[in-house]
Order: C-alpha cells, then structure tokens, then sequence
C-alpha cells in the first residue's frame, strides 16, 4: 500500500465515524481527535477499521503515531 | 405517552412496531418515541392482545396520554401455527428489515424465545428454509427488562384512522428519512408489505443517488439540535434552582491502573481492548455501592437509595447536546461485558436508539471529559438523581510515591453531590472509596 492509498485509508475510516468531518480543515500533521472530538472509544473503533482493512497489527504503542493523518498514513503504508 | 427522563413532557410517536391483533409481553419493545434528546425504543406494560392503536405516527402527544388499548391475552390455541417460535415484536421487526427468516432462527433465550442477538447473529436468506422450532435453552437467565410501575393505558378516545387511500404506503422512519433527505417517496421502490416503502429502501434509493457519499445518517442532528438545547437547559437550570450543589475534588494516581491496562491490552486484538474509561466507570461504580447515600434519587423531599448502582454515562452527541443513559447493574459486569455495554450505549445514543430505561433508570452519573482535553469536570446533577462523578483527562505529572519523585498518569475525580441528601464527609469517602479501587485494577 502506497502513502496515498494509506491516507485514502485513513480518511474513508474516520468519516465512517465522523460522517461531516472536513478535511480541507485538518492538516497532515494536526491532532484530528481533537479537532474532530473523537473520543476514547471512536478511537479504538477507528483502530479496528484500519487493523481490519489492512490486515496489520495495529498495537496501543502505535496510537500516539495513528493520532496525526500523517502519521498514520506513513504508518499503515510501512505495514501494510 | 411514558415519562422517558426528568426532563419529558411530551413525545412524538415515531413508530409502531405491532399492529393490532398481535400478543405482546410485558416489557416487549411496541413503539418509537422521538423525545427532545433521542429515539427511544419503549416497551409494553402488560401482557395480553393490542386492541387498538390510538395515535398515529408523527403524532405529539404529551407524558401520559394513552397510546394504544391493550385487551386481555387471547388463550394459546391449539390453531396457531406450532412451527412459529416465539419472538418480541421488535425482534420481528428487526428479522423483517434484515430479511432473516425467524423459522430458521435458533432461539436462546428463556423458552426458545429468539432474541435480537439471534438475529443479528443470522445471515439474510434468500430462500427461507423450515425448521423445526429451536429447542428450549434454560440454561440463559431470563433477559426480563426493567420495568417500573406505570399506569397500564386507560381505553378512552376514538378508535385509530383509516389510512389515505392516495398515499404511498411507507413506513414512519421511510417517511422521516426520505423528507430529510428531499426525496419523494412515490419514486421509491418499496419492498415492505403491500409494496410499503420502508427505511431500508430510502437508505437504498439515497445510496444510489449518491453513490460516493458516504453512509447517511439516519439521525434528525439538525432539527433535534434546538430542542435538545432547550431540554438539556430547563433540565439544568432546574438542577442549579433546586439542588444545593457542593464540590469535592481528588486527584488519583492511575499508574498501576493504566500499567495493567496496557500489559492486558497487548495480548488482545483491537476490538477486545480496553479503554482507561471502562476501568474507572467500573471503580466508579463499585465506589457508588460502597456509599449508598449517593446512589438513588430525591424525590418528595427525602432520598431513596436504590437497590442497584445503574451508572449513567452522559455521552455528548455530535452536533451538540448530551444524554446520559444507564448502563444497568454496571457493579456486577466484567470488564469486557461493561466495555461492550459501553460501546453499544455510545453508538446507540448517537445514532438515536436507547432504550426507555436507559434513559430513565440511572441511579448516579459520571461525566467524562477527558477525551477532550479538560483536566478536571465539576457537573450539574441530573435530578432526581443526588450525585454526579467527574472524571477529567488522564496526564503525567510528576508524583511523589514513597519518598521519590517519579511521572505518573493522574486523574483528577470530582463529585458534585446534593447536599439535602448528603454531607461531604459523605462525598468524600465515595472519592477515597474511587482513589482505593483503581490501585487494584485486577480486581475491578
């Protein structure tokens, strides 16, 4: 899986849980579980879409680097 | 017309799930009430036959007033259909949208009695195969719901209306969503009884018009905005009118918490994780039966303590507004059995689908805002209730342990507690009771 796919990944999984959220609002670097106030359990949701869909071990050391787009683009992309 | 919550006066009927002629149960699901805050499922008070549906969908009828007339059970008899196995009316109208067959349905609950997980657990069939009813499973406890006394509907008024002949015939929720969504419901294909047009078919048509958007919601968030903010206010002014607030805070060392959580959570897959949340819900409900002063309710000028802790989790809802509806006997679940009764309460709150005593049995609530970013909470009480537990974000902070400086994850816990019914030496054993629970998470 390429960057972009990765991040194509990412951003289809948080609107299935944030179905307004606006992406031209949150830069690849941004904290989108503020910005969007995603919660503890939204999060984890999320985690599971992306574990699921990619096929990779996603564990609670990788959430901090899941937190930013970029980060979890560049992540998932590594993995998977 | 129930009261579904302190702050009710009046209920819109969104949709009834039995028609006349069917058997209910006391405490089967029959209709959707819209209140200000949600869509609340709300189940039959008796047993016996329904006579006559009084109101008719999209009706508003204030707390109190009769919805529909239940007459006396009709004797099983020997002509009723032997292969049909017993089922709610809301499992009925669960199989009906998600195409199962409930003769092919292995029921485990009491008596065989299929229940919504066994539909759930059902992939759709095409082809609806007999089979002989599912034998009787006794070894699951009966899943009897809460029921509280409530007067039984009273037959008065006329009987329900006949339909416009002209209309499309299409269920309520299809009607709602489809005036949502600009859509005209004559072009809709319906697949329901009699060619109704129902929910599933307005998503369907919805999804083909937009074939990139993604999944629609089904909630009014807009519409239900101003009202929500109304409720929630006349609720809370009303709690700051009456109730004498007082305030204790603590801040609670979560290292050893937090500590077990992450060793157990690195065995598990995602979805069977926990979250720092589900551990102090669980303290805070075990802290609740421990100090009994706080869990109940004050009404008619003196507490009544409540039998059972039904912890409410207020849950803010995107678009704005809050609900705090219970999880039931939150003190005798797991940790994975209260997680997932957390997950589903969340969902089910936003997406507007609680259940009558969710929203009216919570005994004590714990707001919780860490997620946001806020380190510590200082609540309004939901009356009746006389208690309401604050939990702020988890940080680190350097901590002193033994003599040595050391960085710990903190908490900060509040209780914002009626003083009517309690004193804060009262409060402050709930928050030492919390402090001492979460220094032995394998117990919780």
């Amino acid at each position: 899986m390429n960057h972009d796919q990765a991040l194509a990944l990412v951003q289809e999984a948080i609107t299935e849980i944030v179905p307004d959220a606006d992406f031209t609002e949150i830069g690849p670097d941004t904290d989108y579980r503020q910005a969007l106030e995603l919660d503890s359990l939204d999060f984890l949701n999320l985690v599971e879409r992306l574990s699921e869909r990619t096929g990779c071990r996603l564990d609670e050391d990788d959430y901090p680097r899941l937190g930013t787009l970029e980060g979890a683009a560049t992540l998932l992309a590594e993995r998977a | 017309m129930p009261a579904l919550g302190a702050d009710m006066t009046e209920g819109t009927l969104l949709e009834w799930l039995v028609h006349p002629g069917d058997q209910v149960r006391k405490g089967d699901i029959v209709a959707v009430v819209d209140t200000a805050k949600a869509a609340i499922e709300v189940e039959c008070f008796e047993n016996g036959t329904v006579d006559r549906l009084l109101v008719e969908p999209g009706t508003t009828m204030p707390v109190g007033a009769s919805l529909a007339v239940i007459g006396p059970a009709r004797p099983a008899t020997q002509t009723s259909e032997p292969s049909v196995p017993v089922t709610s009316p809301l499992v009925r109208h669960l199989a009906e949208e998600s195409g199962v067959d409930l003769a092919t349905v292995h029921g485990t609950g009491p008596g065989g009695r299929i229940t919504r997980a066994d539909v759930n657990a059902e992939p759709p069939s095409a082809a609806p195969l007999r089979t002989p009813p599912a034998e009787t499973d006794t070894t699951k406890p009966p899943d009897t719901p809460r029921v509280r006394p409530e007067k039984p509907p009273t037959p008065p008024a006329r009987p329900g209306t006949g339909d416009g002949a002209t209309r499309v015939r299409a269920t309520p929720l299809a009607k709602r969503l489809a005036v949502e969504a600009g859509i005209d419901l004559a072009a809709v294909a319906g697949t329901g009884t009699g060619g109704a047009v129902r929910a599933l078919d307005v998503k369907a048509a919805l999804a083909a018009a937009l074939p990139s958007a993604a999944t629609a919601r089904p909630a009014a968030a807009t519409g239900r905005h101003e009202t929500m903010r109304r409720a929630v206010g006349d609720l809370m002014a009303r709690s700051k009118r009456e109730i004498p607030h007082y305030y204790l805070s603590t801040t609670v060392d979560l290292g050893a918490a937090i500590g077990w959580l992450h060793e157990r959570n690195r065995e598990l897959p995602v979805a069977e994780r926990l979250v720092p949340t589900a551990l102090l819900l669980k303290a805070a409900a075990l802290a609740a039966r421990e100090v009994p002063q706080l869990n109940g309710f004050w009404t008619d000028d003196h507490f009544t303590a409540a039998p059972a802790v039904h912890l409410g989790v207020a849950v803010a809802l995107r678009g704005g507004g809050l609900v705090a509806p219970a999880i039931h006997d939150a003190t005798d679940l797991t940790l994975p059995e209260l997680m997932a009764r957390l997950r589903d309460l969340v969902s089910r709150a936003r997406s507007g689908r609680l259940h009558r005593s969710e929203t009216t049995d919570p005994t004590i609530t714990v707001t919780n805002l860490g997620d946001q970013g806020v380190e510590a909470v200082l609540g309004v009480i939901y009356p009746p209730q006389v208690a309401l537990v604050g939990l702020g974000r988890v940080v680190e902070r350097p901590w002193a342990v033994d003599g040595l400086l050391g960085i710990r994850p903190v908490v900060t816990a509040t209780l914002s507690a009626d003083h009517r019914a309690s004193d804060g030496a009262t409060g402050a054993r709930y928050l030492a009771a919390l402090d001492r629970l979460l220094q032995k998470p394998e117990e919780l």
